[in-house]
């Protein structure tokens, strides 16, 4: 059963499968890393609704820092993909 | 006023450079499409041409000797632009894009390469790259951008000047604000009371830059419209200018943090030198993934918008009334998308600018 899956993986092209998989694995630690921030916002904001403006920013820097992050990862498998 | 000026003029030029000195990493061809559709015209007419979407999508974040606008049929409608060569055989050679014919002529002996290894780009007869230095896409986009914030800016100084205590109205409401936020919450927090006016005209020039030529990205109509900021080229250079003038304003307890960190043991330093050395891939890092992170942002923003747009034509190929029905749900999202691309273009050009203020602040900051 195995190797019937090597197979097709060879076939198909075993660069693209690691390029989707590691994308889609990207995505996932995103997703949970600024999920998180903004959690924590979100309580943040709820303790201490005056301090909104300042959290939000700092909510956002953080937020794209990940994504940059993220981004790398997406990049390098775009390059595994298509090199 | 000249300081800004001359900033931005350094931040340009510098830019312009290594984008067309660059210019034979980072092309590629608009040329795949047309040869696919010279073969397909060359076969039976009962052949017709599969749309491919990675070509479509990688031609329109790409850069290119042309200013392609649309393909009706089988024809293009597209702006040639300037072409400038020097190779060490024939010298500097100027012409149009329009006589390479889509990369079916030849001409002066230089030809665009349309398969291989230097697809997009030109070679000469003996398959060499010369020094390219052409007005490609990225570069008209460059200048339209530059004529663009130039305008803007010494509108809005030229009104200051004509009244300095006058309260702000017309474009000046509109930057103004702006200015006191990147003052106040970018520069002053992150460089300290004394030393921000040092670094304020370079951030603002660079929050400007970016801001602009990712919005500019967005609006599909010549000569807006190129994925500038998102050519790693461009990108590189604002990371570059950052790097430098962190290492050049570092004062004395910046560098000795590097070489000589102090309460590390001794052992970490002298016999094989790993505090100097993680410090110094720190220092290298910081610069590169700045350079990555814009890169990719807008990238991939692009590359989302135009690969929701080729799905509206993969199902065309297998029906007109799904390709209907898809470019509804297509469009809309593209919408949505577009939003969400506009807040990028914002937030990609603050966190540039917050975390070069923050580099600067660290390279000036003061033993406590």
């Amino acid at each position: 059963m195995l190797s019937i899956i090597l197979q097709a993986a060879a076939g198909a092209g075993l660069a693209k499968l690691g390029g989707a998989l590691g994308a889609a694995l990207a995505a996932v630690g995103a997703g949970l890393g600024i999920g998180r921030i903004g959690g924590s916002a979100m309580e943040a904001i709820a303790r201490q609704p005056e301090a909104a403006g300042d959290i939000r920013a700092n909510m956002i820097v953080a937020a794209a820092l990940i994504e940059g992050v993220a981004l790398f990862a997406v990049i390098i498998c775009l390059l595994a993909v298509v090199m | 006023m000249i300081r800004y000026f001359l900033c931005f003029l350094m931040l340009i030029s510098l830019s312009a450079f290594m984008l067309i000195a660059n210019e034979n990493q980072s092309t590629t061809g608009n040329s795949s499409r047309q040869d696919e559709q010279e073969i397909a015209e060359n076969h039976s007419i009962a052949e017709k041409e599969k749309f491919e979407p990675g070509v479509f999508i990688f031609d329109h974040i790409g850069n290119a000797h042309e200013w392609h606008i649309m393909t009706i049929g089988h024809s293009h409608v597209s702006i040639p632009l300037p072409v400038i060569l020097y190779s060490k055989t024939k010298g500097f050679s100027l012409f149009m894009s329009g006589r390479f014919k889509h990369g079916h002529a030849s001409y002066k002996g230089y030809k665009l390469e349309l398969t291989g290894q230097n697809k997009g780009k030109i070679v000469d007869e003996a398959g060499n790259l010369p020094l390219d230095l052409s007005i490609t896409k990225n570069v008209a986009a460059l200048i339209f951008g530059i004529f663009l914030i130039l305008w803007i800016f010494l509108t809005v100084a030229k009104a200051y000047k004509r009244n300095p205590l006058k309260p702000p109205s017309g474009l000046q409401s509109f930057i103004e604000p702006i200015i006191i936020f990147l003052r106040d919450e970018i520069a002053r927090p992150s460089i300290g009371e004394k030393k921000y006016e040092k670094f304020m005209p370079y951030l603002l020039t660079v929050f400007f830059f970016i801001w602009i030529n990712n919005m500019l990205g967005l609006i599909p109509i010549p000569p807006a419209g190129a994925n500038l900021t998102g050519n790693i080229s461009v990108t590189m250079v604002l990371a570059l200018c950052t790097f430098v003038i962190t290492s050049i304003s570092g004062n004395h307890n910046y560098w000795k943090h590097i070489v000589n960190t102090p309460g590390v043991p001794v052992w970490l330093k002298i016999p094989i030198p790993l505090m100097p050395l993680v410090e110094t891939i720190g220092v290298l890092t910081k610069p590169f993934v700045l350079m990555v992170r814009l890169f990719a942002n807008i990238t991939a923003g692009h590359i989302i918008v135009v690969g929701f747009l080729s799905l509206i034509y993969i199902f065309a190929e297998m029906s007109t009334g799904l390709a209907y029905g898809v470019s509804i749900i297509s469009i809309s999202f593209n919408i949505f998308m577009t939003f969400l691309e506009l807040l990028v273009a914002f937030i990609q050009a603050f966190v540039f600018t917050f975390l070069s203020a923050l580099y600067f602040g660290m390279a000036t900051e003061e033993h406590h």
